[in-house]
């Protein structure tokens, strides 16, 4: 058995060339996870890739253009480029399970299935919105949806995210909190101490790090002395991998193995999304920081959704027709919640009082 | 019909803008996220993607103009299978401002409807219980503050599993002050929690435990030390409510000594209740009595909102009677009468009774009739009462430990002064610490805290006994 082990176990060559990342360091006793191939979707997942990637990509056009005109007031963060990160995740999970983020918030919140149309209202600031007009893009909530925000200042969804975890363990349910935060957040010291209490207690969390190479204007390479993410929990004893956040199939993969990890008990893990946001960081952000041909080359490249459709075309699970048919469809549901968010009243003035305390 | 493009907003704060330079001429296919211009605002030359596919039909405003308002049409995009006849159809002159419509119409309606600041409706001031009735022959049993804080803890434990304690040493210590004595044994290392010194991370969990329907007691070892974790129990477990729109909040009780204690200088020494009371979605508790700390820790273990309950390791070891009852639970919210009387208030809370007690027996040695209300809680603020009081005694003085600028005393005197002003005799005083960090040395730190002596001057002052 030994010597067959030794014969299959790859070489680092052949390793590499199976997956896009390293396998995580084994320093200082945190276990090994190696980066799981992308998964083989089946039609079906494709498609509802396709769609619900389409919906958060042409729900952010809107937004950004509903910004331009002026019924969006305020910060507006778009998600637009990092759409196969939240679907991909989604797909892995389960009823019950949590998620938080920050403020770069409405990818997620449509991947958990909130209605578009209160997301947008919110968005507009209208009554009909998640918070009635009181949270604006940053801050909604769905207890329905297990979604807790929403949280503007960098880093503070962490620890709440732990907590969330920790009400699991409290609970003994299986439940899996899945927090997200960016390159930016990771340099933020809440975000250890999370680490810290997480690994400590074995709280089912998955830390996904959405790096999408810039904190605001300052990329990566300026701003963290370590900028492999995936190894950000090493002095826990956390595992992280890096994972192709480009690519939906990679992401579902990865999520299926971090929440296998925290339902089966070993506490917490980092994943690393490797991603890219194609705006810029709020709608005011000229994104001087940056060339143009990047920004057009992973476009090109790597677009999350053109990777889906080439793949639905090639094996001809559907035809340009068909996606135009599913473009026009998102269209509608988008174009029906930006009407909806133009159409709702602001909230009554007697809403100033109310939700402060219970 | 040809689609138009407006000039957008790129920023909170933007009206108008140059339209710097066009990258697509008429004629130019466009591709959702192409960019067509460069917009230059007052901040930044910032690009302007295109939105839906189609070809530049018409350029209306042409590159160098300034002053672009926002929402002006600046070109028409035709839609696969419109050719530029359709242009004509455009609603070219149509007011920039109808694509804003939806916009100001609420907002114009509002400018009508908003009534006049004095009209904005006020939050309405819930109507509060008064302390429970202690029946006759209620055995009385001379507690300390920390037994009386742990009974409180003991109890709401086992009445409700979704409580539980965490903290720096609050389980196989005992306790830093040795407040959770006992619950790692009563209740176990699951509901009794040991965590690393990390204020902002274990608040924040805390927190986080509270939005999933928890209801944790997350212990400071002091509250000098919640500074730390100041965002969190502000940006988090106090607007999330609001925020939210009323579907989530934090039902959670942060505890711990604040204030001064003895001879630990600055770091350790200041009182955050005019920090806290500041904060709108946050309920502050600050007790004097055992009895009052144990049935508004109970009142604030049951409370749906992020509670701050301000102790004081001075007061720990202070002893008072606590009524033998099952379940003794005061109204967060509502100030005491400590002792009645008719020429002057004052006002405490916390510690700061200390001082107000002892300078009432003095004066009452001196023919004066002080009348104290111990405040409780300050925020939500028992205001009435204190106005009931000066109407009657129409003299007030206020007595606090913490920092006198924006202190807990100027909002009340502010809002006395506001509701009361006719009933006034004298000016109010407030006393408080001294506006210095807190010295080391013994004499200093003395200097520094308010005192007896001041107390009773203050009163001497407002009722013109020089």
């Amino acid at each position: 058995m030994a010597t067959a082990a030794r014969k299959t176990a790859p070489k680092p060559s052949s390793a590499k060339s199976r997956s896009p990342a390293k396998p995580s360091s084994t320093a200082g006793g945190t276990p090994a996870v190696r980066t799981p191939k992308p998964e083989e979707f089946k039609q079906e997942q494709e498609l509802s890739a396709y769609r619900d990637m389409l919906l958060i990509r042409r729900f952010e056009e809107k937004a950004g253009q509903l910004y331009g005109m002026g019924l969006i007031g305020g910060f507006c963060h778009l998600y637009i480029g990092q759409e196969a990160v939240v679907v991909g995740m989604q797909m892995a999970l389960k009823e019950g399970d949590q998620v938080i983020t920050g403020y770069r918030d409405h990818g997620h919140m449509l991947a958990t299935g909130m209605d578009p149309r209160g997301v947008m209202a919110e968005l507009t600031g209208r009554r009909g919105g998640y918070s009635k007009g009181k949270g604006g893009s940053m801050h909604m909530f769905s207890k329905e949806k297990n979604f807790y925000g929403g949280h503007g200042i960098v880093g503070a969804q962490v620890p709440l995210g732990t907590g969330l975890a920790l009400a699991n363990r409290y609970r003994g349910n299986d439940s899996v909190s899945l927090t997200y935060f960016g390159d930016g957040a990771a340099n933020q010291g809440q975000v250890y101490e999370s680490f810290n209490m997480a690994s400590l207690w074995k709280l089912p969390v998955v830390y996904v790090i959405e790096n999408n190479r810039y904190a605001m204007g300052t990329s990566v390479s300026r701003s963290s002395a370590e900028t492999d993410f995936s190894h950000r929990g090493l002095s826990f004893k956390i595992p992280g991998i890096q994972v192709d956040g480009m690519d939906v199939r990679a992401v579902k993969a990865a999520g299926d193995l971090a929440v296998d990890w925290c339902r089966s008990g070993k506490g917490p893990i980092i994943l690393e999304m490797q991603t890219y946001r194609y705006r810029g960081h709020s709608m005011s952000d000229p994104a001087k920081y940056r060339s143009k041909d990047e920004v057009q080359k992973m476009r090109s490249e790597h677009d999350p959704i053109e990777q889906v459709k080439k793949r639905l075309l090639d094996k001809k699970w559907a035809s340009e027709d068909d996606l135009k048919a599913e473009d026009k469809r998102v269209r509608e549901i988008v174009a029906d919640a930006a009407d909806f968010a133009q159409a709702d009243p602001e909230p009554d003035v007697s809403e100033l009082y109310t939700d402060i305390l219970l | 019909m040809p689609t138009e493009i407006l000039m957008p907003a790129l920023s909170p704060t933007m009206e108008e803008g140059n339209l710097a330079k066009w990258l697509k001429k008429e004629g130019d296919a466009v591709a959702p996220g192409d960019v067509i211009a460069e917009i230059e605002t007052d901040k930044a030359t910032m690009e302007v993607e295109a939105i839906d596919e189609g070809k530049i039909g018409r350029i209306l405003i042409g590159e160098g103009t300034e002053g672009v308002k926002v929402n002006t049409p600046i070109a028409l995009l035709l839609a696969d299978g419109e050719s530029e006849e359709d242009l004509s159809k455009a609603p070219v002159s149509a007011p920039p401002a109808a694509a804003q419509a939806p916009a100001e119409e609420p907002a114009a309606q509002k400018v009508e409807e908003t009534p006049k600041p004095a009209a904005v409706p006020k939050a309405e001031a819930p109507a509060l219980p008064a302390d429970p009735d202690i029946p006759e022959g209620t055995e009385m049993v001379p507690t300390t503050v920390r037994e009386a804080l742990r009974d409180a803890m003991a109890e709401e434990m086992r009445r409700d599993e979704d409580v539980f304690v965490m903290g720096e040493e609050v389980a196989e210590y005992q306790g830093a002050y040795k407040v959770t004595q006992g619950l790692l044994q009563e209740f176990g290392d699951k509901r009794v929690v040991d965590t690393p010194i990390t204020e902002h991370g274990f608040a924040g969990v805390g927190i986080g435990a509270a939005f999933a329907g928890l209801k944790p007691i997350v212990e400071f070892m002091t509250f000098n030390f919640a500074m730390q974790a100041m965002d969190q129990l502000v940006n988090s477990a106090a607007k999330t409510l609001y925020m939210a729109g009323g579907q989530m909040g934090a039902p959670i009780v942060f505890r711990g000594p604040n204030g001064a204690a003895a001879r630990v200088a600055a770091q350790h020494s200041q009182d955050y209740a005019a920090w806290y009371g500041h904060i709108p979605g946050l309920k502050v508790v600050m007790p004097y009595t055992a009895a009052d700390a144990k049935g508004l820790l109970k009142a604030a273990i049951r409370d749906p909102n992020p509670v701050i309950f301000l102790e004081n390791e001075i007061l720990y070891g202070q002893t008072f009677d606590v009524p033998q009852l099952d379940d003794f639970v005061l109204p967060i919210g509502k100030a005491r009468i400590h002792k009645a009387g008719k020429d002057a208030t004052i006002v405490s809370f916390g510690i700061g009774m200390t001082y107000a007690v002892k300078a009432e027996e003095e004066l009452r040695g001196m023919g004066l009739d002080v009348e104290i209300i111990d405040l409780r809680t300050i925020r939500p603020m028992d205001l009435d009462t204190v106005i009931e009081s000066v109407k009657k005694t129409n003299r007030l003085v206020t007595v606090e430990e913490g920092f006198p600028q924006s202190s807990v005393g100027d909002h009340i005197a502010a809002q006395v002064m506001q509701r009361a002003f006719d009933y006034l005799d004298a000016p109010v005083i407030t006393v408080a610490g001294k506006d210095v960090p807190m010295p080391y040395a013994a004499n200093l730190e003395k200097l520094a805290l308010p005192s007896v002596a001041e107390v009773v001057e203050a009163v001497k002052a407002v009722t013109y006994r020089g």
